[in-house]
């Protein structure tokens, strides 16, 4: 960040935004982890403590919005501040979506009763998370550090997840048409595949955050998109 | 039994910002350089303020903004051991020529100060006073002239049952877009603004940054300001200065979201100093 400004208390309130997205983002972190480890582990105890954590995740974002509408209000922040502001409103909003989504994960657990444990499944759903899970920390750990390049590199570095969850997806499929009583679980594990890459389109959407509040200037490129479970089929007979 | 094929395309690069379109020169600064003596006030400026914009000059105090304004109308004249070099044209007039008619260049170029100074006579009067050093007309199109100015200056409804009252008998808002409406009432191509707001209340800064806005569509337009918002607010280009020197003149748009020098930046984010 730029030096100080003339008025200290305007640094310590940019400083403490910078701080409760920090949270924030630990928060939204913990609770990926942990709704992809009470999936695995069929914790249902765990899952619901993911539910419950939502509360606090909305309430940070409700905060942050607050500080920000104030410090816009009372300090009239120019070029890089009120980049930074506007930036972290937007994380902000991005983090709020990831901790739903971990949510409805938690959700799901209580779902998936029956002894079916294809492992293979298992273990994809667990890389798709870990490689999520960098791409959310490191995200994080950019804007904190205003670092494009790592930013970029995150931004750059979606396709892998899209391309796990698109074969997740046809292994999915493979399963339900073997035997219709994997449907139930193989849909719930499905949408907890989406939920996760979606995770990481958002950790994209805040790498474009970080651009922006950098070089003042919106990303116009399209990020390559390796996501194609849109188009994928089941053709009969072949 | 799926068939899925993957096609990726990958680029990346900032989006354009959408830059104002040019306007046409209005007047030009060329290697303008600017001495109080042995002191140089202001070094190798070249801007250009287009026909119909408002350019805003922002920078701390002594940075040499209000000296450029004088410069535009030649009011340094007034002073001994001030002098210009370089090139300053209005259209094609050559603003520094030595031969060049003051009083003419004053009605093309015409100023409103920080402090209102209306004079001490009937608001009437304040307006037709000017008109009449130029023009010699009469009773019935002196009171359209009047009219027309007070309207300009946004003050004619305010007014017109008290046409005869002492100018100083307005609030210093009303008495500063008299001052405005005197501006107009000669028909100038440019108006210098130097601090117009400084010394009013925020109804009527309100008030003469409406005033300027709508003056833009007839007028080429500067205004010097400490008030970084109200730069922001009127002004369609925005000129940053610092010791003597332009440091950065772009859009305003980009000049208050993402200036280019660090110095603009440090200024307009208060870091300065």
């Amino acid at each position: 960040m730029a030096s100080e400004h003339t008025a200290k208390a305007f640094d310590s309130d940019l400083q403490e935004l910078t701080r409760l997205v920090a949270e924030m983002g630990g928060l939204a972190e913990r609770m990926i982890t942990e709704s992809v480890d009470a999936l695995v582990r069929r914790d249902v105890a765990l899952g619901k403590r993911v539910v419950a954590s939502d509360v606090e995740i909305d309430r940070l974002q409700h905060l942050i919005e607050e500080r920000a509408v104030l410090t816009i209000a009372r300090r009239q922040p120019m070029a890089i501040d009120l980049r930074e502001i506007v930036g972290a409103m937007r994380v902000a909003t991005d983090l709020e979506r990831i901790g739903d989504l971990a949510k409805n994960m938690g959700k799901r657990v209580a779902a998936l009763e029956n002894d079916f444990q294809p492992l293979k499944l298992m273990r994809g759903l667990e890389h798709m998370t870990d490689l999520v899970q960098t791409q959310v920390k490191s995200v994080l750990d950019a804007y904190a550090a205003h670092d494009l390049p790592a930013a970029m590199a995150v931004w750059k570095g979606d396709e892998e997840v899209d391309a796990i969850c698109t074969s997740l997806f046809r292994e999915l499929l493979t399963y339900m048409m073997e035997d219709p009583r994997n449907i139930s679980f193989c849909i719930h594990l499905m949408f907890c595949a989406k939920n996760i890459e979606r995770i990481g389109d958002h950790a994209t959407n805040i790498a474009e955050t970080v651009f922006y509040m950098i070089e003042g200037q919106q990303m116009l490129d399209k990020r390559p998109k390796g996501d194609m479970t849109t188009f994928a089929t089941t053709l009969p007979n072949s | 039994m799926t068939d899925l094929s993957v096609s990726v395309s990958s680029a990346s690069g900032p989006a354009p910002q959408v830059p104002l379109p040019e306007a046409a020169p209005k007047v030009t600064a060329r290697g303008l350089n600017f001495y109080y003596g042995e002191h140089h006030a202001l070094k190798n400026i070249n801007l250009t303020l287009g026909t119909n914009r408002v350019t805003a000059f922002i920078g701390p105090s002594g940075c040499g903004k209000s000296t450029l304004l004088r410069i535009f109308n030649r009011m340094y004249d007034l002073y001994p051991g001030q002098r210009a070099t370089g090139q300053l044209l209005l259209d094609q007039t050559n603003i520094l020529d030595p031969k060049l008619d003051l009083n003419l260049l004053r009605a093309r170029v015409g100023m409103v100060f920080q402090k209102p100074t209306p004079f001490p006579m009937t608001i009437y009067e304040n307006i037709a006073f000017g008109i009449r050093l130029y023009e010699k007309i009469s009773k019935s199109e002196m009171d359209g002239r009047v009219e027309k100015a007070l309207r300009g200056g946004a003050l004619w409804n305010e007014v017109k049952d008290k046409l005869n009252a002492s100018g100083l008998s307005l609030s210093g808002g009303q008495q500063q877009r008299l001052c405005i409406a005197r501006t107009v009432a000669v028909r100038p191509e440019v108006i210098l603004f130097d601090e117009p707001c400084s010394a009013l209340d925020p109804i009527s800064t309100a008030k003469i940054e409406e005033l300027i806005q709508e003056l833009a569509e007839d007028y080429t337009i500067a205004i010097v300001t400490h008030n970084m918002q109200q730069a922001a607010r009127v002004s369609d280009k925005t000129a940053f200065m610092y010791l003597g020197e332009l440091i950065e003149f772009d859009d305003t748009n980009k000049i208050f979201t993402s200036p280019s020098d660090r110095r603009t930046q440090d200024y307009i984010t208060g870091r300065f100093g």
